[in-house]
């Protein structure tokens, strides 16, 4: 038998030198095509450096040679979880510049839809977020109960996911018969799996040790950076814009902002992140049911908008509330068909150039959660 | 506060660096100003205390033809009040202070600006590309801009 050897170990001389390594661009959990360069020391991250641009399609070029209606398709290819909501601050800039009233029942219809696209996208983003810290049954569990609200996208404009259905002035189509009915019992749904995810994953040991205290955003910080959505909302600030300046009819329902509130970890970490977003489906929720209550069943959905839309000499910046925060439209008119020059500005884009900021100083696995707590899409980083 | 508020009380602070006053319907209201003022205005809307522009929205650029032209969005989260800054700059020498050390969100913003327009930011810590390849040649949104017919040998197809 060979006498063990031993090994004469002085930790404080082993090397420790800092490594770079690529994270994505194709890595599940990157969510898309995101090339993030990560050095670490040990298993501790102490610089990021996102490198953007693989979705890059020149959606402001291309828009500056197509006519104003042709472009509400290439918006839908942004953010493709929530084409519905990116949508409405497009059009709502053009109605804006032109002076058009749209009726009363689309802007109800706008709600709706804008509203069911929400919980599909925090179904979504809380599935993959669940997802990344290794939890699978919620995920299974959102998306059999979003395929619910994509039918009814479906019913309306003809496609799953990239809709195409708002119109300047109006909505490509009427309501169907059973609409109500099937709105109804979508949110009937969507409460009983909320409940049933808070159980499995929001309150579960595991995920809590794995989100609480991690990747934390001051509000300061957060402001600072201009994040905006859930993120903005997870530090414990309260600005939503359908609230603090609330277009379209959002004044006229009754509906809570959540904040993070730090019941578990620390105001601002990937679990309050998260929370924000479980909290948010449910007041869509009531959101949708008092705009069907409200809704008015007859009349047009289209207000009377010349076929070819010329805008005047003007420039309107016009945001939204999307799920994911502040989408804005630039657009500059020059009293043609075509736009000047089209300026969108992404909620991912700017929410996803914290991740250097708050990923420092913690390990490298968190950093995947961090990323996943924020929320992205890259068709919207990249445009 | 009012946009023409907002500009008269940038007048009495900065005089001939601010240019104008636009407000016409529907667009939103703006103030122009000289391209090497940007950074002192800005620090001012941001730290004043009865304007508090805390929020910068969006940051962009465009090709007016002669000149180019940097807009940018801001917005008070405390008060709730909007203004637009404008600021034309030659096309022979596009060069205009960052803003990058009062909103830290116009690091990218101000990267893209430089990637699809051509304008250069001094004072920005790290002026490189962000959507096309580091080494791409031109800026797209520019009204003359030619897409290269090749690109590291391969065809760019349009």
């Amino acid at each position: 038998m060979s006498e063990k050897k031993r090994l004469d170990l002085e930790y404080s001389q082993l090397d420790s030198d800092r490594m770079r390594i690529n994270v994505g661009p194709q890595h599940p959990s990157t969510h898309g095509v995101l090339r993030l360069e990560v050095e670490v020391d040990g298993e501790i991250v102490t610089e990021v450096v996102p490198h953007l641009g693989y979705l890059h399609r020149s959606f402001e070029k291309h828009c500056e040679s197509m006519t104003y209606q042709q472009i509400i398709p290439y918006i839908d290819r942004m953010d493709y979880i929530s084409a519905m909501n990116s949508e409405w601050p497009y059009v709502m800039a053009l109605e804006k510049m032109l002076d058009i009233k749209v009726p009363e029942k689309v802007e109800y219809l706008r709600v709706i839809v804008a509203e069911l696209n929400r919980i599909a996208n925090h179904q979504i983003a809380v599935a993959t977020f669940g997802l990344d810290a290794g939890a699978f049954t919620p995920f299974l569990f959102y998306f059999r109960d979003r395929e619910f609200i994509i039918w009814i996208l479906e019913k309306l404009s003809g496609a799953r996911l990239l809709y195409n259905y708002f119109r300047v002035g109006g909505m490509a189509a009427d309501i169907y018969n059973g609409f109500r009915e099937d709105c109804l019992s979508v949110i009937e749904k969507v409460r009983k799996t909320n409940a049933e995810v808070m159980d499995l994953l929001i309150y579960n040991r595991i995920f809590i040790q794995r989100t609480a205290n991690v990747g934390i955003l001051t509000p300061d910080v957060a402001i600072n950076y201009a994040c905006s959505g859930p993120v903005l909302r997870g530090s414990g600030v309260a600005y939503d814009l359908r609230r603090n300046e609330p277009y379209s009819i959002y004044d006229r329902f009754d509906f809570d902002i959540p904040v993070g509130k730090g019941e578990v970890g620390v105001v601002g970490d990937c679990w309050n992140r998260n929370m924000v977003r479980m909290h948010e489906m449910e007041q869509s929720c009531r959101i949708i049911e008092q705009a069907l209550e409200q809704m008015p069943m007859e009349g047009d959905v289209k207000a009377n908008v010349p076929r070819r839309i010329k805008v005047p000499k003007s420039e309107v910046y016009m945001r939204a509330e999307n799920p994911k925060g502040e989408v804005g439209f630039y657009v500059v008119g020059n009293g043609t068909d075509k736009p000047e020059r089209l300026k969108a500005r992404g909620a991912s884009f700017v929410n996803l150039s914290v991740i250097p900021e708050i990923s420092k100083g913690y390990m490298f696995a968190d950093l995947i959660l961090i990323l996943g707590s924020i929320d992205i899409v890259l068709g919207e980083v990249d445009r | 506060m009012l946009a023409t508020e907002i500009f008269q009380r940038l007048s009495s602070e900065f005089g001939e660096k601010v240019l104008g006053l636009f407000d016409q319907q529907p667009s939103d209201p703006a103030i122009s100003i000289a391209p090497e003022a940007i950074f002192d205005i800005c620090h001012t809307l941001r730290d004043d205390e009865e304007m508090q522009f805390d929020y910068l929205m969006s940051l962009s650029g465009l090709d007016l033809g002669e000149k180019l032209g940097m807009v940018y969005h801001l917005c008070s989260m405390q008060l709730g009040h909007r203004i637009v800054i404008k600021a034309e700059v030659d096309k022979a020498n596009p060069i205009v202070p960052s803003v990058e050390r009062l909103w830290r969100t116009a690091d990218w913003h101000e990267r893209e600006t430089y990637d699809l327009v051509g304008i250069h930011f001094e004072g920005h810590h790290n002026m490189i590309r962000i959507l096309c390849p580091y080494d791409w040649e031109g800026h797209p949104l520019r009204k003359d801009y030619q897409v290269p017919e090749m690109y590291h040998g391969m065809k760019v197809t349009y």
